[in-house]
């Protein structure tokens, strides 16, 4: 089926990665010193997901994202001055300072939203994979869920319909150990999310989800089957989230061990593909620290970008509450 | 309602108004679909999707299973993305198994992504109490959906509103519930064979009257318009006026009519306490307290559940003999 990624592609992978890293890592920072108002879900430690499956897909492609989904919307193309801006509340945000980091999205991008609600994404992702096969128009839907969220009934509902309609849709479970913080072994009597596959009539899949190349060739052939009508596949990617369920050490909540977390960044996403990359010369040390300088050089300016931006008018308060022709 | 006048009406019971008003929907748009339900392989366990399935086929009429979250989300997400869905939601009372999507998804996603999406998505329901179903498929759950901001709140009382109604939701680009009512399917009314809409957020004044106005709607209205009748006996001349949207509500015509006549009662059938007539009575008083010659009445179900045996349901729906004896108490008669 799907033919391992080439150079370029993996180059590509690279990039999203990094500008994921290096985005959260900074408005972790800026949140934990009070410059980013309200409360940031982290992607680190679970890059390779969203690079390994949003390389396969086009702007018309749509994914739903979850709360912690800056990085789901960085790897699908979104803009670091929108997404700061947003994140900033500010006019120039891609949700006009409306949603903030929870409801960030770019309709234009196929990014239909992160979503405060967890497991409300699963059935979106299925109206727009069923819009898809109504048009006919070849696109796949994505949706991302944790394996908290794997619990919720509507992601059961929506998977079931995923099945039952056969539609061009990949359910990706990002099951990075944690519902908020209650561990897996206390949240549910599984340890694959994709075990339940079967019950939906879709192949379920598990991967380890720190290693893109990985999840690049499962989620090719995921989103192969999808586009040439053989339905939906629900991917599993092992993972680990590195910082708190919220900001970075936000809560200070004894809830896992550092030798958990320090165990987990042995195999840190970015470190392993690096290093893979290096030892099969596709990317030298130099060429990479440059993609890193280049992404920080990106952020500094879209922090300007956000900084310099106004506040909402507040006359704007009312705006988009509804549609008028 | 100009464009009504186009064609010559027929008698049709309300359930055919709502078939007709749907599978016009569905001839005019291409990008329209039904699903929900039992909406294709039975028609519908009203029978308001008959004949639907095989004029349009699978594609378009679509049975899903009994997922009322999935139905909903399937519905905000093919919206967001380009359809116009009619979500079917069978009961009213099945609003608790999808109020997530509703509340938090279909209501605010317009909003909270800054204007950059448009959710044309009609969702039908049936509510009411008078057919011995009990308390979870008997409710009027209207005022939920009224409080939430993004939504817009039909509830037709006649056929000819229905099909409007329904015409008006799904030409609309904002989610539209259309709220039926299940003792009404076979109310006869006239209805133009050609689509027209009943526009959304425009009041009927129903009954002209001069010296006491009737704010009802859903099933109510017509228990309002013999309670109107029967007031007559003692020189009051009841104006009776239909919303028939809730969300945004008329607010203009009820004034008009409460500063003519100065007098005003609001009846539903949904609880009475906290019920959407508790927000028409304070509008009332806030923009026409100078004009009122009496405290303005409400008439709404008990503060209690729907009952299911006929020795107690009759006594908990409000009817034209508890309206007109609740409007000559207020009105001191």
């Amino acid at each position: 089926m799907t033919s391992q990624p080439n150079d370029d592609t993996l180059r590509d992978m690279h990039r999203r990665m990094v500008r994921i890293r290096h985005f959260e890592e900074t408005a972790g920072k800026m949140m934990e010193d009070g410059k980013i108002p309200g409360a940031l879900h982290l992607y680190v430690g679970q890059e390779a997901i969203a690079a390994g499956i949003m390389v396969h897909l086009a702007d018309t492609d749509q994914i739903t994202s979850t709360h912690r989904g800056h990085g789901h919307l960085i790897a699908k193309g979104g803009d670091f001055n929108r997404m700061y801006a947003e994140l900033f509340g500010k006019a120039t945000g891609y949700c006009k300072g409306k949603g903030g980091s929870m409801h960030i999205c770019d309709m234009d991008l196929g990014m239909l939203g992160a979503n405060g609600i967890v497991g409300a994404g699963p059935p979106i992702a299925v109206g727009a994979a069923f819009a898809n096969k109504f048009k006919d128009n070849g696109a796949v839907a994505v949706t991302f869920f944790g394996d908290g969220a794997s619990n919720e009934g509507s992601v059961h509902e929506a998977a079931n319909m995923a099945g039952l309609f056969k539609l061009p849709i990949v359910m990706v479970c990002e099951n990075n150990g944690y519902g908020e913080y209650t561990a897996q072994k206390n949240h549910q009597a599984i340890v694959d999310v994709a075990d339940r596959a079967a019950g939906y009539g879709m192949p379920g899949v598990v991967v380890d989800g720190m290693d893109v190349v990985a999840v690049y060739e499962a989620a090719g052939e995921a989103i192969d089957r999808a586009r040439s009508g053989g339905g939906p596949t629900l991917l599993e990617c092992k993972t680990y989230r590195y910082y708190d369920h919220v900001g970075v050490r936000g809560m200070g909540l004894s809830y896992r061990t550092d030798e958990e977390v320090m165990e987990w960044k042995k195999r840190d996403p970015i470190d392993l593909f690096e290093a893979r990359l290096s030892e099969q010369d596709i990317m030298s040390k130099d060429d990479m620290a440059a993609v890193h300088e280049t992404v920080k050089g990106e952020l500094d300016v879209a922090i300007q970008f956000a900084n310099d931006s106004p506040m909402p008018d507040p006359s704007t308060l009312l705006d988009d509450v509804y549609y008028v022709a | 309602m100009a464009e009504a006048q186009t064609t010559e009406a027929r008698t049709l019971p309300y359930v055919a108004a709502i078939t007709e008003g749907i599978r016009q929907v569905l001839l005019e748009q291409e990008n329209a679909f039904v699903a929900g339900e039992d909406v294709a392989g039975a028609g519908g366990v009203y029978g308001s999707f008959k004949g639907l399935l095989a004029e349009f086929g699978e594609r378009r009429v679509i049975d899903t299973p009994i997922s009322e979250a999935g139905i909903i989300g399937l519905g905000v997400g093919a919206a967001a993305t380009g359809c116009r869905p009619i979500i079917d939601l069978m009961f009213m009372d099945f609003l608790g198994e999808c109020m997530d999507e509703v509340a938090n998804q279909m209501a605010k996603m317009r909003f909270m992504f800054g204007g950059a999406a448009q959710l044309p998505i009609t969702v039908l329901t049936m509510a009411g109490a008078g057919l011995n179903l009990a308390a979870q498929h008997s409710q009027s759950l209207e005022a939920w959906l009224c409080h939430l901001p993004g939504l817009k709140v039909m509830m037709p009382a006649t056929p000819y509103d229905a099909k409007g109604s329904i015409i008006a939701a799904a030409r609309d680009s904002n989610p539209v519930f259309v709220i039926l009512n299940k003792m009404s399917l076979g109310l006869p009314g006239e209805v133009p064979e050609d689509p027209y809409e009943v526009p959304i957020g425009v009041a009927n004044i129903v009954r002209p009257g001069t010296n006491f106005t009737i704010v009802a709607f859903g099933r109510m209205l017509h228990e309002a318009l013999t309670a109107a009748e029967d007031l007559k006996a003692d020189g009051i001349d009841t104006e009776v006026i239909d919303p028939i949207t809730l969300q945004p509500f008329d607010t203009d015509t009820v004034i008009d009519s409460v500063k003519k006549t100065h007098r005003a009662m609001i009846v539903h059938e949904a609880v009475r306490f906290a019920g959407f007539g508790a927000e028409i009575a304070a509008q009332i008083q806030e923009l026409a307290f100078d004009y009122l010659d009496a405290p303005v009445a409400r008439v709404g179900a008990p503060f209690s559940p729907v009952p299911f045996s006929p020795g107690l349901e009759p006594h908990y729906v409000p009817n034209a003999k508890t309206i007109a004896a609740e409007a000559r108490r207020t009105l001191g008669l």
